[in-house]
């Protein structure tokens, strides 16, 4: 005979793990809204080409995360070029020497693609990203800090996809 | 009445508490933003040792320090353009803020893109130009800059569009110039400039004309020297060809220009109708044996 306490266990634990599964799929999956393209010039936007330029920025943003909260540099090589990828080096390179490690989770972001340069050879677009910074010194958890702030990004098409080449922070 | 002054009376004590420990253990206060490349100083006040950090995807800075004094950071301490997270932990207590860093106002580079880079003379909007603005850090300059692009050939003189910049970029479109040869686009941002070489060539003849000559049982075909509408040459190389359709049937001979004419033998045909062609240009056509 099941004790009243037993049989309120295990719906209370699948409802546990369910709540959990929940909140952890919504850390993975930042809410992504796209503005209108009508405006995206000189050149024209083709439809796949923003869908394949949101999703290389989204990975881009995953692959900075990864890279900066584990300090490998070769997790940049998917998603990064020239300026962006050197400075992003540098911050891994510093944090390395440091013995700290930054953690970005990603809640939110709000991209508008503004400029699609005439030859079709840069993209830029801004985003009012909101996202979590976690620092870690010497393993040790230190503070968590919730950020609200504009990219501009400029992607440049490579051999099988854009890549991130200018990722600069800017006041809203 | 009385729970609300109460629960009035619990917040302003709470905060206050709150506000109090802060102050025993340690406050700072960064400025909001600061251009890359020059120095500034955070306040702290407390007691005690503390590390702060400065971090951003762009640069890191970590520092021992004891508050109640004010860090300073040299000019060349945060030199890259981003939103930095400034954080001071001291034991089991943090305190977070944010700061600005913003590209430096001062042009050091241009990343200029002209396309491209080769094309025929007189092409309306054919040249683009897209130039991205940096300052000495390498930082892109957000605020609006003025961009001058110029055009220029070997003669006639320069075409210049001036351009502000928006979120960093400033781009054109030119036309081509009227003579062949090389052209140069050039990006200037105070006295800053970056160029590309493009080069122009002719664009297709303006007219094709041909004549013929009886040579025995062969026709001696010659063209006329073949320019564009501008007057520039066609160049040597360019594939010309001749059809010649006869009562039995149709022949045709590819001959690349030489010294500016395409010349050929084809078969003497009576009542053959001979054409020439280039590219997209068709020439005059030639009966032989009749009437030309």
């Amino acid at each position: 005979m099941k004790s009243f306490a037993q049989i309120l266990c295990k719906p209370i634990l699948i409802a546990v793990i369910a709540w959990a599964a929940l909140f952890a799929s919504g850390i993975e999956q930042p809410e992504m809204r796209v503005g209108p393209t009508a405006s995206v010039g000189p050149r024209v936007l083709e439809d796949q080409t923003e869908k394949v330029v949101i999703r290389d920025y989204k990975e881009a943003w995953q692959g900075l995360s990864n890279a900066l909260a584990e300090n490998r540099t070769d997790l940049l090589d998917a998603d990064f070029v020239g300026i962006a990828k050197e400075k992003l080096i540098n911050t891994i390179r510093e944090q390395q020497k440091l013995g700290i490690q930054t953690r970005y989770t990603e809640r939110s972001h709000d991209v508008k693609l503004v400029f699609y340069s005439p030859e079709g050879l840069s993209i830029q677009l801004l985003d009012t990203v909101e996202y979590d910074v976690q620092i870690t010194d010497h393993e040790k958890a230190q503070a968590v800090q919730h950020l609200r702030t504009r990219y501009v990004a400029v992607l440049t098409p490579t051999e099988v996809r854009w890549k991130v080449r200018i990722f600069q922070g800017a006041p809203e | 009445m009385k729970r609300g002054f109460l629960l009035v009376t619990l917040a302003l004590l709470t905060t206050g508490a709150l506000r109090l420990a802060a102050n025993e253990v340690g406050m700072m206060h960064p400025p909001k933003t600061i251009v890359a490349g020059t120095g500034f100083s955070i306040p702290t006040s407390g007691d005690g040792e503390a590390a702060l950090y400065i971090v951003g995807p762009a640069q890191v800075i970590r520092r021992n320090i004891k508050l109640g004094e004010t860090v300073t950071f040299a000019a060349s301490d945060l030199v890259n353009a981003g939103h930095y997270s400034v954080s001071i932990v001291s034991g089991s207590f943090s305190q977070s803020a944010d700061m600005d860093v913003l590209s430096a106002p001062q042009a050091a580079s241009i990343s200029l893109l002209a396309k491209p880079s080769r094309l025929p003379v007189d092409r309306p909007q054919g040249i683009s130009g897209v130039a991205y603005v940096f300052d000495t850090f390498r930082n892109l300059i957000l605020q609006n800059v003025p961009v001058e692009f110029q055009l220029s050939v070997l003669s006639g003189a320069p075409s210049t569009q001036t351009v502000e910049t928006k979120n960093g970029v400033a781009w054109i479109r030119m036309n081509s110039g009227a003579k062949a040869g090389i052209a140069q686009l050039q990006a200037h941002v105070e006295s800053v400039s970056e160029k590309r070489v493009l080069q122009e060539v002719p664009s297709e003849p303006c007219r094709l004309k041909m004549t013929a000559q009886g040579a025995g049982e062969k026709i001696k075909l010659q063209t006329d020297p073949l320019r564009d509408c501008s007057g520039n040459a066609v160049p040597d190389g360019t594939v010309v060809t001749f059809t010649e359709t006869y009562p039995e049937g149709i022949a045709t001979v590819d001959v690349p220009l030489k010294r500016g004419i395409a010349q050929t033998e084809m078969p003497a045909h009576p009542g053959a109708v001979i054409s020439v062609a280039t590219g997209v240009v068709l020439g005059n056509e030639i009966h032989w044996g009749g009437a030309r």
